[in-house]
Protein backbone atom coordinates (compact mmCIF):
# COMPACT_ATOMS: atom_id res chain seq x y z
CA UNK A 1 0.00 0.00 0.00
CA UNK A 2 1.49 3.32 -1.37
CA UNK A 3 2.08 6.11 1.46
CA UNK A 4 0.91 9.75 0.40
CA UNK A 5 -0.55 13.02 0.62
CA UNK A 6 -4.45 13.84 0.37
CA UNK A 7 -4.44 17.61 0.53
CA UNK A 8 -8.68 17.79 -0.31
CA UNK A 9 -9.05 16.45 2.76
CA UNK A 10 -7.73 20.21 4.25
CA UNK A 11 -10.95 21.80 2.68
CA UNK A 12 -13.22 19.29 4.02
CA UNK A 13 -12.13 20.49 7.61
CA UNK A 14 -13.61 23.32 9.28
CA UNK A 15 -11.36 25.88 11.10
CA UNK A 16 -13.89 24.53 14.17
CA UNK A 17 -12.23 21.17 13.81
CA UNK A 18 -8.20 22.34 14.50
CA UNK A 19 -9.15 24.70 17.17
CA UNK A 20 -11.17 22.29 19.10
CA UNK A 21 -7.59 20.09 18.57
CA UNK A 22 -5.69 23.11 19.76
CA UNK A 23 -8.07 23.71 22.79
CA UNK A 24 -7.47 20.09 23.55
CA UNK A 25 -3.62 19.78 23.18
CA UNK A 26 -3.20 23.36 25.12
CA UNK A 27 -5.24 22.41 28.22
CA UNK A 28 -4.03 19.24 28.53
CA UNK A 29 -0.51 20.34 28.15
CA UNK A 30 -1.50 23.01 30.71
CA UNK A 31 -3.13 20.05 32.81
CA UNK A 32 0.35 18.41 33.15
CA UNK A 33 1.97 21.01 34.92
CA UNK A 34 -0.40 21.42 37.19
CA UNK A 35 -0.59 17.69 38.02
CA UNK A 36 3.12 17.63 38.02
CA UNK A 37 2.80 20.42 40.89
CA UNK A 38 0.42 18.78 43.31
CA UNK A 39 0.99 15.21 42.47
CA UNK A 40 4.78 14.90 41.28
CA UNK A 41 6.39 14.19 38.31
CA UNK A 42 5.26 10.34 38.83
CA UNK A 43 1.74 10.88 38.04
CA UNK A 44 2.38 14.06 35.56
CA UNK A 45 4.57 11.72 33.24
CA UNK A 46 1.37 8.88 32.90
CA UNK A 47 -0.32 12.62 31.35
CA UNK A 48 2.48 12.69 28.33
CA UNK A 49 1.20 9.94 26.99
CA UNK A 50 -3.10 10.61 27.72
CA UNK A 51 -5.09 9.88 24.05
CA UNK A 52 -6.06 13.94 24.77
CA UNK A 53 -7.34 14.89 20.98
CA UNK A 54 -7.78 10.99 20.10
CA UNK A 55 -11.73 10.61 20.49
CA UNK A 56 -11.76 14.45 18.23
CA UNK A 57 -9.97 12.82 15.70
CA UNK A 58 -11.27 9.60 15.79
CA UNK A 59 -15.04 11.67 15.49
CA UNK A 60 -13.59 13.89 12.73
CA UNK A 61 -12.62 10.75 10.25
CA UNK A 62 -16.17 9.38 11.12
CA UNK A 63 -17.91 12.16 9.84
CA UNK A 64 -15.91 13.15 7.13
CA UNK A 65 -15.81 9.27 5.75
CA UNK A 66 -19.55 9.17 6.30
CA UNK A 67 -19.72 12.81 4.03
CA UNK A 68 -18.00 11.48 1.62
CA UNK A 69 -20.22 8.10 1.26
CA UNK A 70 -23.68 10.42 1.51
CA UNK A 71 -22.33 12.08 -1.77
CA UNK A 72 -22.19 9.02 -3.31
CA UNK A 73 -25.38 7.93 -2.30
CA UNK A 74 -24.92 5.94 0.02
CA UNK A 75 -26.07 6.06 4.04
CA UNK A 76 -21.89 6.04 4.97
CA UNK A 77 -22.36 5.28 8.68
CA UNK A 78 -21.08 1.64 8.78
CA UNK A 79 -18.45 2.92 6.37
CA UNK A 80 -17.27 5.87 8.86
CA UNK A 81 -17.03 3.90 11.98
CA UNK A 82 -14.84 1.68 10.57
CA UNK A 83 -12.70 4.24 9.38
CA UNK A 84 -12.30 5.76 12.87
CA UNK A 85 -11.39 2.33 13.59
CA UNK A 86 -8.33 1.81 10.56
CA UNK A 87 -7.02 5.16 12.17
CA UNK A 88 -6.88 3.84 15.55
CA UNK A 89 -4.75 0.56 14.53
CA UNK A 90 -2.84 3.02 13.52
CA UNK A 91 -2.82 5.07 16.47
CA UNK A 92 -1.85 1.79 18.17
CA UNK A 93 1.35 1.54 16.04
CA UNK A 94 2.02 5.01 17.04
CA UNK A 95 1.73 4.30 20.45
CA UNK A 96 4.52 1.41 20.29
CA UNK A 97 6.82 4.48 18.96
CA UNK A 98 5.83 6.74 21.89
CA UNK A 99 7.36 3.35 24.29
CA UNK A 100 10.50 3.94 22.58
CA UNK A 101 10.48 7.63 22.92
CA UNK A 102 9.75 7.75 26.48
CA UNK A 103 12.31 4.96 26.90
CA UNK A 104 15.50 6.59 25.37
CA UNK A 105 14.09 10.71 27.20
CA UNK A 106 14.39 8.30 30.50
CA UNK A 107 17.61 6.95 30.12
CA UNK A 108 19.60 9.06 28.42
CA UNK A 109 18.00 12.79 29.36
CA UNK A 110 19.83 13.49 32.19
CA UNK A 111 23.08 12.94 30.62
CA UNK A 112 23.03 14.58 27.60
CA UNK A 113 21.62 17.46 25.73
CA UNK A 114 18.01 18.36 26.18
CA UNK A 115 17.49 19.37 22.70
CA UNK A 116 19.57 16.46 21.10
CA UNK A 117 17.67 13.66 23.37
CA UNK A 118 14.73 15.07 22.15
CA UNK A 119 15.53 15.02 18.90
CA UNK A 120 16.70 11.77 18.48
CA UNK A 121 13.49 10.32 20.79
CA UNK A 122 10.96 12.27 18.08
CA UNK A 123 12.75 10.05 15.32
CA UNK A 124 13.09 6.85 17.00
CA UNK A 125 9.31 7.82 17.54
CA UNK A 126 8.62 8.00 13.82
CA UNK A 127 11.01 5.07 12.81
CA UNK A 128 9.28 2.72 15.40
CA UNK A 129 5.79 3.57 14.53
CA UNK A 130 6.61 3.14 10.92
CA UNK A 131 8.29 0.06 11.52
CA UNK A 132 5.52 -1.28 13.21
CA UNK A 133 2.78 -0.23 10.97
CA UNK A 134 4.58 -1.45 7.81
CA UNK A 135 5.09 -5.14 9.88
CA UNK A 136 1.65 -5.20 10.17
CA UNK A 137 0.46 -4.25 7.03
CA UNK A 138 3.02 -6.99 5.95
CA UNK A 139 1.76 -10.03 8.13
CA UNK B 1 -0.06 31.71 35.21
CA UNK B 2 2.55 32.88 32.73
CA UNK B 3 4.29 29.33 32.45
CA UNK B 4 0.12 27.81 32.23
CA UNK B 5 -0.54 30.28 29.49
CA UNK B 6 3.13 29.00 27.63
CA UNK B 7 2.46 25.22 28.11
CA UNK B 8 -1.15 25.58 26.43
CA UNK B 9 0.62 27.53 23.23
CA UNK B 10 3.58 25.70 23.01
CA UNK B 11 0.99 22.45 23.76
CA UNK B 12 -1.95 23.44 21.44
CA UNK B 13 0.22 24.37 18.56
CA UNK B 14 2.58 21.07 18.67
CA UNK B 15 -0.72 18.97 19.44
CA UNK B 16 -2.58 21.15 16.03
CA UNK B 17 0.93 20.58 14.14
CA UNK B 18 0.94 16.65 14.13
CA UNK B 19 -2.75 16.68 13.36
CA UNK B 20 -2.42 18.25 10.51
CA UNK B 21 0.66 15.94 8.74
CA UNK B 22 -2.23 13.29 10.20
CA UNK B 23 -5.02 14.76 8.08
CA UNK B 24 -3.31 15.00 4.91
CA UNK B 25 -1.40 11.27 5.00
CA UNK B 26 -2.89 8.16 3.24
CA UNK B 27 -4.06 5.49 4.04
CA UNK B 28 -6.16 6.06 7.10
CA UNK B 29 -4.03 3.51 9.36
CA UNK B 30 -0.78 5.71 8.79
CA UNK B 31 -2.25 8.75 9.04
CA UNK B 32 -3.08 7.27 12.49
CA UNK B 33 0.35 6.89 13.67
CA UNK B 34 0.18 10.52 14.30
CA UNK B 35 -3.03 10.22 16.49
CA UNK B 36 0.02 8.79 18.90
CA UNK B 37 2.58 11.39 18.16
CA UNK B 38 4.63 12.59 21.71
CA UNK B 39 3.29 16.17 20.61
CA UNK B 40 2.41 16.79 24.12
CA UNK B 41 5.28 15.27 25.92
CA UNK B 42 7.53 17.39 23.20
CA UNK B 43 6.17 20.49 24.53
CA UNK B 44 5.97 19.17 28.59
CA UNK B 45 10.07 18.09 28.85
CA UNK B 46 11.26 20.78 27.07
CA UNK B 47 9.74 23.29 29.56
CA UNK B 48 10.22 20.78 32.68
CA UNK B 49 14.13 20.83 31.64
CA UNK B 50 13.74 24.83 31.75
CA UNK B 51 11.57 25.31 34.81
CA UNK B 52 12.81 22.13 36.71
CA UNK B 53 15.44 19.66 36.15
CA UNK B 54 16.83 17.08 33.66
CA UNK B 55 16.31 14.25 36.29
CA UNK B 56 12.69 15.53 37.30
CA UNK B 57 11.61 15.56 33.21
CA UNK B 58 13.64 12.19 32.99
CA UNK B 59 11.07 10.98 35.87
CA UNK B 60 7.99 12.39 33.83
CA UNK B 61 9.46 9.85 30.82
CA UNK B 62 9.85 7.21 32.97
CA UNK B 63 5.90 7.24 33.94
CA UNK B 64 5.55 8.24 30.16
CA UNK B 65 6.47 4.63 29.28
CA UNK B 66 3.52 3.51 31.54
CA UNK B 67 0.83 5.85 29.61
CA UNK B 68 2.16 4.68 26.40
CA UNK B 69 1.57 1.50 27.23
CA UNK B 70 -1.99 2.06 28.43
CA UNK B 71 -2.05 3.67 24.98
CA UNK B 72 -1.14 1.28 23.06
CA UNK B 73 -3.91 -1.12 24.99
CA UNK B 74 -6.52 1.81 24.87
CA UNK B 75 -6.36 2.35 20.62
CA UNK B 76 -5.84 -1.41 19.96
CA UNK B 77 -9.28 -2.27 22.00
CA UNK B 78 -10.76 1.19 20.07
CA UNK B 79 -9.83 -0.59 17.41
CA UNK B 80 -11.22 -3.94 17.67
CA UNK B 81 -14.57 -2.37 19.42
CA UNK B 82 -15.22 0.15 16.28
CA UNK B 83 -14.27 -2.32 13.50
CA UNK B 84 -16.01 -5.02 14.81
CA UNK B 85 -19.45 -3.37 16.56
CA UNK B 86 -19.43 -0.25 14.61
CA UNK B 87 -20.52 1.65 17.60
CA UNK B 88 -19.78 5.31 17.51
CA UNK B 89 -16.79 6.86 17.56
CA UNK B 90 -17.01 9.54 19.96
CA UNK B 91 -18.90 7.49 22.56
CA UNK B 92 -16.40 4.47 22.34
CA UNK B 93 -13.39 6.22 22.48
CA UNK B 94 -14.44 8.61 25.59
CA UNK B 95 -16.25 5.05 26.99
CA UNK B 96 -12.91 3.07 26.77
CA UNK B 97 -10.82 6.24 28.18
CA UNK B 98 -11.14 3.95 31.37
CA UNK B 99 -9.01 1.14 29.85
CA UNK B 100 -6.27 4.15 29.24
CA UNK B 101 -6.79 4.75 32.92
CA UNK B 102 -6.85 2.01 34.08
CA UNK B 103 -3.77 0.72 32.70
CA UNK B 104 -1.53 3.59 32.79
CA UNK B 105 -2.10 3.85 36.79
CA UNK B 106 -2.42 -0.01 37.24
CA UNK B 107 1.18 -0.01 35.77
CA UNK B 108 2.39 2.66 37.71
CA UNK B 109 1.36 0.91 41.21
CA UNK B 110 2.86 -2.34 40.10
CA UNK B 111 5.70 -1.03 38.40
CA UNK B 112 7.12 2.45 39.37
CA UNK B 113 5.71 3.08 42.62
Amino acid sequence: MRIGLELSSIHRSRWTDYAIRFIFGGVITALTGLIAKRYGPGVAGLFLAFPAIFPAGATLIEKHEKEKKRQAGFDGTSRGRAAAGVDAAGAAMGALGLIAFAMLVWRFLSHHSTAVILTIAGLAWLAVSVLAWWIRKAI
Amino acid sequence: MKELIVRFLIGGTLVSAFAFVGDVLHPKSFAGLFGAAPSIALATLGLTVITQSMGYAATEARSMIAGSIAFFVYASIVSHVLMRYRTPALATTLTLMLVWFGTAFGLWFVWIL
